[in-house]
């Protein structure tokens, strides 16, 4: 068995673990139980199978993504192997700028070669300067490889502001997409619970979205929390994209605005307690500020969901 | 009781430990009296350390490599025997919730209170 890691080859004993056998060879990859369980030494399969042992554990999500636990990978097979995180970029241009609220954009761009991702991962645009910032994917892939952004306009915004103001066919580049927040199929009737702040709805729509296209069949709740009456940019009622993909299906869409004392945290609990008999077998996407994402996190742990069925991007503000 | 297998094996291995400690740790967080020390503890890092821990003092295939359990807790204030023994309660009902039986809960007991002083850094 051999195993490929930033262009040199490494050949693995009969039984031996990627970690193990890397290790031999004077690689030491960030690892720390070595049995599967702290994640520490995780990594991404760019080809070839690390074995299903290998995933064990792994949020659906990530082991769709070919992420696996070097410790516990005896590949059967030929294996490529990347960092977790990716570095290719890819040069796009703006398509369309388009305002939805007053201070929230929706911005199209479209990649010089096609882009592989899954509704609701994110990824980095650079401009012109080098401003970087991470954005998440709220589109479902179309025939012309566009892909579309709810952008927050912050005042005085490095990327934002630029943003709005972009000529159609403004260069820019984009990283590889990321991110645990999409539909992982494989669980057709789990209940499904979605719930965001501000721009964070973008993605959670894209993921029910995708969910509904590919057959869910569980009921899908979808939560949108804001400060304010006006910043529930997508309006009170279910969006019409969403509402058109439901054909059947049990499609709920809330709102919360916390200045009139509805609080997303309790309401996203008390969603779960009706969308699921048993919290253990809901899946939810939670997206928006690090604070609410954190409490949204830790209340539906608490309220007994397993920490592998909640994928969360929080967005943070980048570093000054 | 069956010799041969550890504690760890005869739970079920890594998959099994981690629901444990999910459960343990949940039932930590809904204490009032121990929640307030995790406040600023992040979720996902603190979890997986129990989990390596635990497996380590559940006779697992391990190397429990963070910072020694004294350490840990010595910069969160003075801690009491009240704390440990809660901490050890949550523990055994999280053990007992995935299907322990009651000598294994003592064992795992054991193994975790042997660590009392440490904890609480006398
Ligand atoms: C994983 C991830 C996904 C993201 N997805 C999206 C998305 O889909 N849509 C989206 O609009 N944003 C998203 N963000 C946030 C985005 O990356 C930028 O932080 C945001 O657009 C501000 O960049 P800017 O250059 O316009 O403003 P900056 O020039 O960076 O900041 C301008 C001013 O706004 C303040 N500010 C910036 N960001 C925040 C914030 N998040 N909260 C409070 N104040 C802030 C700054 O402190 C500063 O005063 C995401 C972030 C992450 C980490
Ligand atoms: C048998 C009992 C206990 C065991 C085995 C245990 C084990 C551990 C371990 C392994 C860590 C991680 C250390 C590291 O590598 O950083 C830890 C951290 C922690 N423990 Fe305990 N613990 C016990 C009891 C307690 C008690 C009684 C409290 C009281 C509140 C407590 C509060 C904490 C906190 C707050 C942290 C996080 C510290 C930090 O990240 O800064 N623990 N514990
Ligand atoms: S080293 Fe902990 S999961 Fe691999």
């Amino acid at each position: 068995m051999r195993v490929t890691f930033e262009g040199r080859e490494y050949e693995l004993r009969p039984g031996e673990s990627v970690l193990d056998g890397m290790a031999r060879h004077g690689v030491r990859l960030p690892s720390a139980c070595r049995s599967g369980t702290c994640q520490a030494c995780l990594l991404r399969a760019v080809s070839g199978d690390p074995g299903p042992a290998a995933r064990r554990g792994l949020k659906p999500a990530w082991a769709a993504s070919g992420y696996f636990l070097a410790c516990l990978a005896r590949p059967p097979a030929d294996l490529v192997i990347a960092p977790p995180g990716g570095t290719a970029r890819i040069p796009a241009t703006v398509e369309r700028v388009r305002r939805l609220a007053a201070d929230v954009l929706s911005v199209r761009l479209r990649p010089g070669r096609p882009l592989r991702f899954e509704p609701g991962q994110h990824l980095t645009v650079t401009r012109e300067g080098g401003v970087t910032r991470t954005y998440s994917i709220a589109s479902l892939p179309t025939a012309t490889g566009d892909i579309e952004l709810h952008v927050r306009l912050y005042p005085g915004g490095a990327m934002s502001g630029w943003l709005a103001g972009a000529r159609r066919g403004a260069a820019v580049t984009v990283g590889s997409p990321a991110g645990e927040c999409f539909y992982v199929p494989g669980s057709p009737r789990a209940p499904l619970l979605l719930a965001g702040t501000g721009t964070g709805i973008a993605p959670l729509l894209a993921v029910a979205r995708q969910a509904l296209a590919s057959g869910h069949q569980g009921p899908v709740a979808v939560l949108h929390g804001s400060a304010t009456r006006p910043g529930l940019y997508l309006g009170t009622r279910c969006p019409a994209p969403l509402a058109a993909a439901a054909r059947g299906r049990t499609v709920t869409w809330r709102t919360c605005v916390l200045e009139a004392g509805e609080d997303i945290v309790s309401a996203a609990v008390a969603e779960l307690g009706v969308l699921a008999a048993g919290p253990a077998s809901a899946r939810a996407f939670l997206c928006g500020g690090p604070g609410v994402v954190r409490r949204l996190r830790r209340q539906l742990f608490l309220a007994g969901m397993p920490l592998a069925a909640i994928a969360a991007d929080q967005f943070a503000a980048a570093a000054p | 009781m069956t010799t041969e297998l550890s504690l760890y094996e005869r739970l079920g291995g890594a998959l099994a430990i981690r629901a444990v400690t999910e459960s343990f740790y949940r039932r930590v967080l809904s204490d009032d009296l121990l929640a307030p020390y995790f406040d600023d503890v992040d979720m996902d890092r603190q979890i997986a350390k129990q989990a390596a821990f635990l497996t380590m003092a559940l006779g697992g295939p391990h190397e429990y490599t963070g910072r020694d359990i004294r350490a840990a807790h010595a910069r969160l204030g003075p801690l009491g025997d009240e704390h440990f023994d809660a901490v050890i309660a949550h523990l055994a009902a999280a053990l007992r919730e995935f299907g322990a039986g009651e000598a294994e809960i003592a064992e795992a007991g054991a193994i975790a209170g042997s660590l009392r002083d440490d904890v609480l850094n006398r």
